[in-house]
């Protein structure tokens, strides 16, 4: 049978990947930036971390490199959108691309090889578990009392004005999606390093698109995106566990049900926005606009 | 008197602009100090350039006798320096002391800082509330948080770029107020506006810069609201010349135009007949809300009306949309510039192939013709002196008064038989308006029928042949302006509404 508390603890490792790539994707669009490219961020780091704690036989040296390598490939998109002010939802597109691309051509030597094993932390859920847990009070701390995150969420909120105030707007966005990089990066290599242990093309299988679906669906609110992030895994493991009692509804059903959910949820986010009161919780005022001051 | 700030020989220029040029005044404590010119002559580039937006080409700065270059508008901060800006700074999602927080360079805690703002605004008689967001509030309200932010740093110079042209005529008065007291206490004010009551009355001495450089330094109460406005705009002021028109054959005809209110806000239009004869002005006034962009909607063919309703020359275009009647010849300029009559981010060439595609012939065989858009672009931009670096600048980047001389030279250049402006001069300067009236008339004068739909009474007056009311979306039969009394006008206007006479700004 389905046991809640297995249920519950499995949920938290599902629900990590997700929970990275959003955290780090809701600062950058709290500074204004919309990057489409989580997808093409994770998988990037998906592979160094992987290739990383392959070659080293430490599933930490791993996680660095993926943090690494996802702020990598997220800085190629900050000097597209931010120098040469490109459109960030094209170039957010294309940074998917070229990270699935890129990964597919350098991860044909790791295919079927294996992965160190990941240390336990306390309650038999290993650190990166709590690490993500962590993450959330911290980046609502730092949004929500700290200065450097009021000016962030300044930059996000009205460039112009923060600009006109004396801000840095393109360092500090450039610094959100370079944060926004590493914790996508952390996310794609949890993928690889600690819940299917091997390297496959394309392994992160839409959890970028989730991701971005769940900042919207936090109202930009790390606690938000904790919800949805669990709100994702829940489902995941669930219909898992329905697979594996031999539920008579076709795979293919219960395969979808995750992004299912996350559809329906957006779509009665959005239906409520629009019929009821909504006063908070608005996208950042900047949002994918690009910002150039003239001097 | 000790001198707060002075500028020696400040010069800037961007590409095709000579923005600011030789640029020297000085402003002392305890001063209220006008910043006095037209739209585009170069006001907004000097403060930038001393609160630190902008870096000068040329000359110095001298911030109480001392080398002053700000790297950015911090350092001019922590120099004591502040700015009240005309829009652009203000967060409307954060609360009020989170906006003030972020205009300091080292904010206070929390609870300190809400104390503080407690204090501050209650010692100049500026209420607010820290923990309210900036949405909610009224323009006022916001301009408070602006100052409020300015007043927690105790700055020697307070920059105030164009404060009152989001107030009423109140909280003109309570600022005014405030400024008193803060010039008081040795504040030195840099006031920027192109309100010639409003410095002359408030102010105690005004620089006036013209096409980017000084003209002359002087005490605005020692002159009248005419000669300042002469000073700003040059030689190019004149009175608008009416002579030499004569009202031919009737070219539009309303009647009994009745149509809903288009949204729950709107105005309903109830039972409009007009005649509009050739090279006449027939001037509408009324309060806001009773009717005008109903009334201008249906005119263009925004707003389609009941069949025989609208006529031009005969021709029935009730039932006809845009395109169509501008292809008849009646041609409108809607009041709102920016969203309506003009695409921000267009170029301004893009911009007149909105309206002139057809009638000027900006399109062949389905595709743009992008040389003639430019040229017609351009022979806008040269008759109506609309400064811009070029026919390919966004519109949107253009001052408020270059871009409505822009939007209303595309029509009349466009050779209407009839053109319905709405608010033609609102928000522009005194010297972009007079252009504005003259060439109305010049149309008027060459055999036009205009329609100019306005709140500026004295604006109507001067221009308008007949003039007629727009009451609850009534309007009142026309009489001639001619010896038309403002008391009059006012019981046209249904006078429990009580109308006020336009300010007029020259």
């Amino acid at each position: 049978m389905i046991d809640p508390l297995s249920v519950f603890l499995m949920l938290l490792g599902a629900a990590t990947p997700i929970l990275f790539a959003s955290l780090g994707e809701l600062v950058a669009e709290r500074a204004g930036v919309l990057n489409l490219g989580v997808e093409g961020m994770m998988i990037c780091g998906a592979l160094a971390g992987f290739a990383a704690a392959h070659a080293s036989g430490s599933p930490a040296l791993g996680f660095l490199a993926a943090a690494v390598g996802g702020t990598a490939i997220s800085l190629i998109f900050a000097g597209l959108s931010q120098y040469l002010l490109t459109n960030q939802v094209a170039t957010g597109l294309a940074l998917t691309l070229f990270g699935l691309g890129l990964t597919a051509m350098f991860g044909k030597p790791y295919e079927g090889t294996k992965a160190p094993s990941m240390p336990m932390g306390p309650l038999g859920l290993n650190w990166m578990i709590w690490l993500g847990l962590i993450a959330v009070p911290l980046v609502w701390w730092f949004l929500n009392r700290s200065r450097a995150g009021l000016v962030l969420r300044a930059v996000g909120e009205n460039h112009d004005a923060a600009h006109a105030l004396g801000y840095p707007v393109r360092r500090i966005r450039v610094l959100a999606i370079a944060f926004g990089g590493a914790m996508a990066g952390l996310g794609g290599a949890y993928i690889s390093i600690a819940t299917v242990l091997q390297w496959t093309e394309g392994m992160t299988a839409g959890a970028g698109w989730i991701a971005l679906a769940i900042v919207v669906f936090s109202r930009w609110d790390p606690r938000g995106a904790l919800a949805g992030a669990w709100l994702f895994g829940g489902v995941t493991v669930l219909q898992l566990r329905l697979q594996a009692a031999g539920v008579s509804v076709p795979v293919q059903l219960l395969s979808m049900a995750p992004y299912l959910a996350t559809i329906l949820v957006l779509v009665l986010i959005s239906a409520q926005q629009k019929f009821g009161r909504s006063a908070g919780g608005a996208a950042p005022g900047s949002l994918g606009r690009p910002f150039h001051a003239l001097r | 008197m000790t001198e707060v700030f002075r500028a020696i020989g400040l010069g800037k220029s961007y590409p095709g602009v000579r923005a600011n040029d030789d640029v020297s005044f000085a402003v002392s404590a305890g001063e209220i100090h006008a910043l006095l010119g037209e739209n585009g002559a170069g006001k907004s580039t000097l403060v930038k350039m001393i609160y630190g937006l902008v870096r000068p080409d040329d000359g110095q700065m001298q911030l109480s006798g001392a080398e002053y270059l700000p790297a950015d508008p911090r350092a001019a901060r922590a120099a004591g320096v502040a700015m009240v800006f005309q829009h652009f700074s203000l967060f409307d999602a954060l609360t009020v002391a989170e906006n003030i927080a972020l205009g300091m360079e080292n904010p206070p805690p929390r609870r300190e800082l809400s104390r503080r703002i407690a204090q501050t605004s209650s010692d100049y008689g500026l209420p607010l509330n820290p923990n309210r967001r900036v949405a909610t509030l009224s323009a006022g309200e916001r301009q408070r948080v602006e100052i409020l932010r300015c007043l927690l740093q105790s700055p020697r110079l307070l920059i105030m770029d164009e404060p009152t042209s989001v107030l009423t005529p109140q909280e003109a008065e309570i600022l005014f107020a405030t400024l008193r007291k803060l010039a008081g206490t040795g504040t030195a004010i840099l006031y920027i506006s192109h309100k010639l009551e409003e410095i002359r009355s408030h102010c105690d001495s005004a620089t006036i810069l013209r096409h980017g450089k000084v003209v002359n330094t002087v005490t605005p109460r020692d002159h009248s609201a005419r000669a300042l406005a002469a000073m700003m705009v040059g030689a190019e002021m004149r009175t608008v010349d009416r002579s030499n028109r004569q009202a031919g054959a009737p070219v539009l005809e309303v009647s009994h135009l009745s149509l809903d209110a288009p949204t729950a806000e709107g105005t309903r239009l109830q039972d409009i007949s007009l005649e509009l004869r050739a090279g006449e002005i027939l001037g509408v006034g009324g309060v806001a809300g009773n009717g005008q962009e109903e009334l201008l909607s249906a005119l263009s063919g925004e707003a389609l009306s009941p069949a025989g309703t609208v006529l031009l020359e005969g021709q029935d275009l009730s039932r006809k949309g845009p395109e169509t009647r501008r292809q008849a010849g009646l041609l409108a300029a809607p009041e709102d510039r920016l969203g309506h009559a003009a695409v921000p981010e267009f170029s301004l060439t893009e911009n007149t192939l909105l309206t002139g595609a057809n009638r000027q012939g900006l399109v062949r065989r389905g595709l743009i013709d992008p040389g003639a858009a430019r040229r017609f672009a351009e022979a806008v931009i040269t008759a109506f002196d609309v400064r811009t670096p070029g026919p390919g600048t966004a519109a949107g980047a253009l001052s408020g008064g270059n871009l409505q001389k822009f939007v209303i030279g595309r029509e009349v250049l466009g050779k209407p038989r009839v053109l319905v402006v709405n608010q033609p001069t609102w928000g522009v300067d005194a010297g972009a308006a007079a252009a504005i009236r003259q060439s109305l008339l010049d149309l008027a004068r060459g055999g036009a029928g205009v329609i100019v739909i306005s709140q500026d009474l004295d604006e109507l007056l001067e221009l308008s042949d007949r003039f007629a009311a727009l009451n609850d979306g009534r309007l009142s039969p026309p009489r001639a302006t001619e010896g038309l009394t403002i008391e009059e006008i006012g019981l046209m206007l249904g006078g429990a509404h009580g109308m006020e006479v336009a300010h007029v700004e020259a």
